[in-house]
């Protein structure tokens, strides 16, 4: 599905990535951790064709993604920070996604799923940013694509919408998705994800199930084994 | 590249600063007509205001609007949609958004003042094209500037020192090499100064039609030839082809090898 | 006119007295040339010249004749030399074309001399392909009207002039058509001359031309897309009414130009779209009023030492520069004239605006020493330099201020010259 081989990237005199391979096969939940810095946004945004790498190469279903655009066609990517066009009602900006991409949706269910109905015909600068973010996610959950990037999916979410994300996340696992999240929120990764990609310092620090990484730091609760793992 | 135009488009006619700038350059005709209600001379003056202006409003809008429309940015490169189709669809959108609020908000009260009965339509027609020559131009060279810092105070000051440079301080070289090498034949020199500076280009080019071309003939052969035929327009125009699309190559090639 | 008329007069009287003949001239007449009808003719006798075409040239009329053309006779000189040649008082040629006048380097042919005789009328002519038209030598005393003429000049070196007055007094030249000559009409040494309502275009170097010539006047003429339009140097009280300087546009091209004039009077005129109104250098004692200035480059241009000129009444309405100056003296009045690029206001009403109007720019100056800065015409820098030195001239002659400009232009009751 992601093939990643000697990946570099530099921003100005800060190495961030040096000579990342990562191999995930199609299927199932990958949780992207590291401490701040370690380069996870940085790797999520190779992999989507925003950041231009150094060196190395990135393939996306099979294919390289050198300069293409077109396999974006079956990524979702939901990102970070939840900030639009400030000009556009709701039901304009996913009118608009829509438009873009072209591809069957379901925006209704999950409209309904988030309660956005009231606010289709607000402002996007008018809405709090738990709302934005309801948006976001709305957005990306619409289309249906082998491959889902989630970036901080959880932040600014109440906790009855945390339920239903996880749901959402788990529904798509279900239909044989592959999926990439990252979340600084243990708890959730440790409900959601099947594997652990750990980054430290540019690299793969491990890679391997939440079990194994138990196993391997010699800890028993997950929080405790993430932590001793990058002080290690 | 014309979804993100229109999606641009439609975002900028809405925003209030397209209707401020509109409603600007509809009171301004309306109110050089009532002063002097003589088509030819508010001609000339409306021309002081495009060469200064224009280029100040699309530097401004320019920046302005690169930085404000980041996350729309964003939102638009996780989609299947190519890089310099998402940055040339959004300077189009706001090149076309201010040619538009320019071209009605001047037409309109010429047009009601009897513009298609009176023969300055040609210098006023000449003077919009201009106009929007100039709007392309420095919104593509601040939009190319906005791409090249990401930091907003810093991108706005260079856009307005760019401005500053080309309407003003590039003038006054101009004119101090001219006084310092008077000994000198000149003319090849400032013909060739004036291609550098769009702001000079436009006004030498707008000066070409409003009849003060055999004035500028005034000096020599050289100016005598490219002043006095056709030739004169057709540079200028082609050099003002060349400033729109450098700037938009450099946008385009830029976006590709940016990181977000 | 009172001079046609004692003409007239003349002429009839001695005609009843002597019993002057009319000999017809004709291809198939009795007399078949108009040499011959010269040759045999009496003083004061007609040679009425039938329509058809003469090949003839240097044709001398050493006696007092008329020679009158019925339905346009043409006289063709097949370009060999001059082909009439007055050399008798009382001369009068009516009603007939000339062309092809001889080029030379060395003789000034022309289609009609006049040399050193009064009392001639030369009217209702049309000449082409000419190298000088009428040329009057030492000649007083007569009248030039209503003829065309109209040259095919394209070089000034192998060119001659359309009418040209030299050493001759007293001279009406009045309704005539120039064109395409090189100066349209020209007058050396020539005093008390009227030029009233000619038409003179399209030549190669000046539409009127004086040269040391005193006394004389020029009303109501137009002069339209010449090399230049008018140049009066050397000379003393010319009267300059009422004419219309037009479109003398091009490299130093000017409306007119005044080099050593004295004691003028220019009034009444327009200059339109020349690229400089008036060029005048070393000129005093002049009175310029109620003249249209419209859209020339510069309105103008004040070279060299010119002292006590009063421009009063004047209109200066949206020319690039009005005043240019090369030098920051400044002994000249601009008074009550109206100035378009004038900003003031008129608190008080009184028809004047209430702070002084300084007509020349710094841009002005600086184009005068560096004439390539004529690029920057209307650049925003410019404008703000001009305005510093608006506030605080250094360059420019801080007393050259009308200080009553007119809020609104000079309106001149329509001009129609009476002859």
């Amino acid at each position: 599905m992601i093939q990643v081989d000697n990946l570099h990237k530099k921003f100005g005199k800060n190495q961030v990535l040096s000579a990342l391979d990562l191999k995930i096969e199609g299927g199932g939940i990958f949780a992207i951790l590291g401490p701040n810095g370690s380069g996870k946004t940085t790797l999520i945004k190779s992999i989507l064709g925003m950041v231009v790498p150094n060196k190395g190469s990135i393939s996306v279903l099979d294919k390289p993604i050198k300069s293409g655009w077109k396999y974006r066609q079956e990524i979702n990517y939901l990102p970070q920070i939840a900030n639009f066009p400030g000009n556009l009602k709701v039901k304009e900006l996913i009118a608009m996604i829509k438009d873009l991409r072209q591809k069957p949706s379901e925006e209704n269910k999950l409209i309904t799923l988030f309660g956005l109905e009231p606010f289709m015909d607000k402002k996007l600068s008018t809405l709090s940013g738990g709302t934005k973010q309801k948006v976001n996610l709305v957005l990306t959950f619409m289309f249906n694509s082998p491959l889902i990037i989630l970036d901080e999916p959880t932040n600014g979410l109440d906790p009855a919408t945390h339920i239903k994300l996880k749901n959402l996340i788990k529904e798509e696992k279900a239909k044989g998705k592959t999926l990439l999240i990252t979340s600084h929120i243990m708890q959730f990764v440790e409900d959601v994800a099947d594997e652990i990609v750990f980054l430290l310092e540019g690299k793969i620090y491990f890679k391997g199930s939440i079990e194994a990484l138990k196993t391997k730091t010699e800890q028993t609760n997950f929080e405790h084994a993430i932590a001793a793992i990058s002080s290690n | 590249m014309i979804k993100i135009l229109k999606y641009s488009f439609y975002d900028l006619m809405r925003s209030r600063w397209s209707y401020v700038y509109f409603l600007f350059y509809l009171l301004l005709g309306f109110v050089l007509l009532f002063l002097n209600n003589d088509l030819s001379k508010a001609v000339i003056t409306l021309m002081n205001v495009i060469i200064v202006l224009v280029p100040l409003i699309g530097t401004i809008f320019g920046v302005m609007y690169f930085y404000n429309s980041k996350e729309f940015t964003e939102l638009l490169l996780a989609q299947p949609i190519k890089r310099s189709s998402i940055f040339i669809g959004q300077y189009l959108g706001v090149a076309g958004s201010l040619s538009m609020s320019l071209v009605l908000g001047l037409g309109i009260p010429f047009v009601m003042y009897g513009l298609f009965e009176s023969n300055a339509i040609w210098d006023f027609s000449l003077l919009l094209i201009t106009g929007a020559f100039l709007t392309l131009i420095f919104t593509a060279l601040s939009f190319n500037i906005a791409l090249s810092n990401e930091n907003k105070i810093k991108g706005f000051g260079y856009a307005v020192l760019m401005w500053l440079f080309l309407a003003v301080i590039y003038d006054g070289l101009f004119l101090m090499s001219l006084i310092v090498f008077e000994q000198y034949p000149l003319d090849s020199f400032s013909l060739a100064a004036t291609m550098f500076n769009p702001i000079d280009l436009s006004r030498t080019l707008i000066l070409l039609k409003l009849d003060i071309s055999a004035l500028l003939g005034y000096t020599g052969a050289v100016f005598k030839q490219f002043f006095g035929t056709y030739i004169g327009v057709v540079i200028s125009f082609v050099m003002l082809g060349f400033w729109t699309l450098l700037p938009i190559l450099r946008l385009s090639f830029k976006a590709k090898r940016k990181d977000f | 006119m009172r001079t046609l008329l004692l003409l007239f007069c003349a002429l009839l009287f001695l005609g009843n007295s002597l019993k002057a003949n009319t000999i017809t001239v004709c291809a198939s007449c009795e007399v078949n040339s108009i040499k011959e009808g010269v040759r045999i003719a009496a003083d004061f006798d007609t040679l009425l010249i039938k329509k058809g075409t003469y090949k003839e040239f240097n044709i001398r009329i050493d006696k007092p004749l008329t020679l009158l053309g019925e339905n346009n006779p043409v006289i063709d000189g097949q370009e060999k030399g001059e082909i009439i040649t007055i050399v008798s008082d009382n001369v009068t040629l009516d009603g007939l074309v000339i062309v092809n006048v001889g080029t030379s380097y060395t003789a000034d042919y022309a289609a009609v001399r006049v040399v050193k005789s009064a009392d001639f009328l030369i009217q209702n002519l049309v000449l082409e392909k000419l190298f000088f038209g009428i040329y009057l030598e030492k000649s007083n005393n007569g009248k030039i009207y209503r003829n065309k003429i109209k040259g095919d000049a394209v070089d000034e070196y192998n060119s001659g002039n359309g009418i040209q007055l030299w050493y001759s007094k007293n001279i009406v030249v009045e309704q005539n058509t120039v064109q395409q000559v090189r100066d349209g009409i020209y007058l050396e040494f020539s005093d008390n001359i009227s030029i009233i309502n000619n038409i003179s275009s399209k030549n190669l170097r000046y539409g009127l031309h004086f040269m040391f010539s005193n006394d004389d006047l020029y009303e109501g003429n137009t002069f339209e897309n010449n090399g230049a339009g008018v140049a009066v140097m050397f000379s003393k009280k010319i009267k300059m009414r009422n004419n219309t300087f037009k479109k003398n546009w091009g490299t130093a091209s000017f409306g007119l130009l005044l080099k050593e004039i004295n004691d003028a009077d220019i009034s009444g005129n327009t200059f339109e779209e020349n690229t400089i109104g008036i060029n005048i250098e070393g000129s005093n004692r002049i009175n310029y009023n109620n003249n249209n200035f419209i859209k020339n480059g510069w309105a103008i241009k004040v070279r060299g030492a010119c002292y006590t000129n009063t421009f009063m009444h004047n209109n200066f309405m949206y020319n690039s520069f009005d005043i240019a100056y090369n030098s920051n003296l400044n002994d000249n009045i601009f008074k009550e004239n109206y100035w378009s690029n004038y900003t003031g206001y008129d608190l008080d009403k009184n028809g004047f605006g209430d702070i002084p109007y300084r007509p020349v720019k710094l841009f002005s100056y600086i184009v005068n020493r560096t004439p390539e800065t004529i690029i920057l015409l209307r650049s925003l820098f410019m404008d703000i330099i001009d305005f510093s030195e608006k506030v605080s001239p250094v360059f420019t002659p801080d007393d050259l201020v009308d200080s009553h400009p007119l809020m609104k232009p000079v309106v001149r009751e329509n001009k129609i010259v009476k002859k």
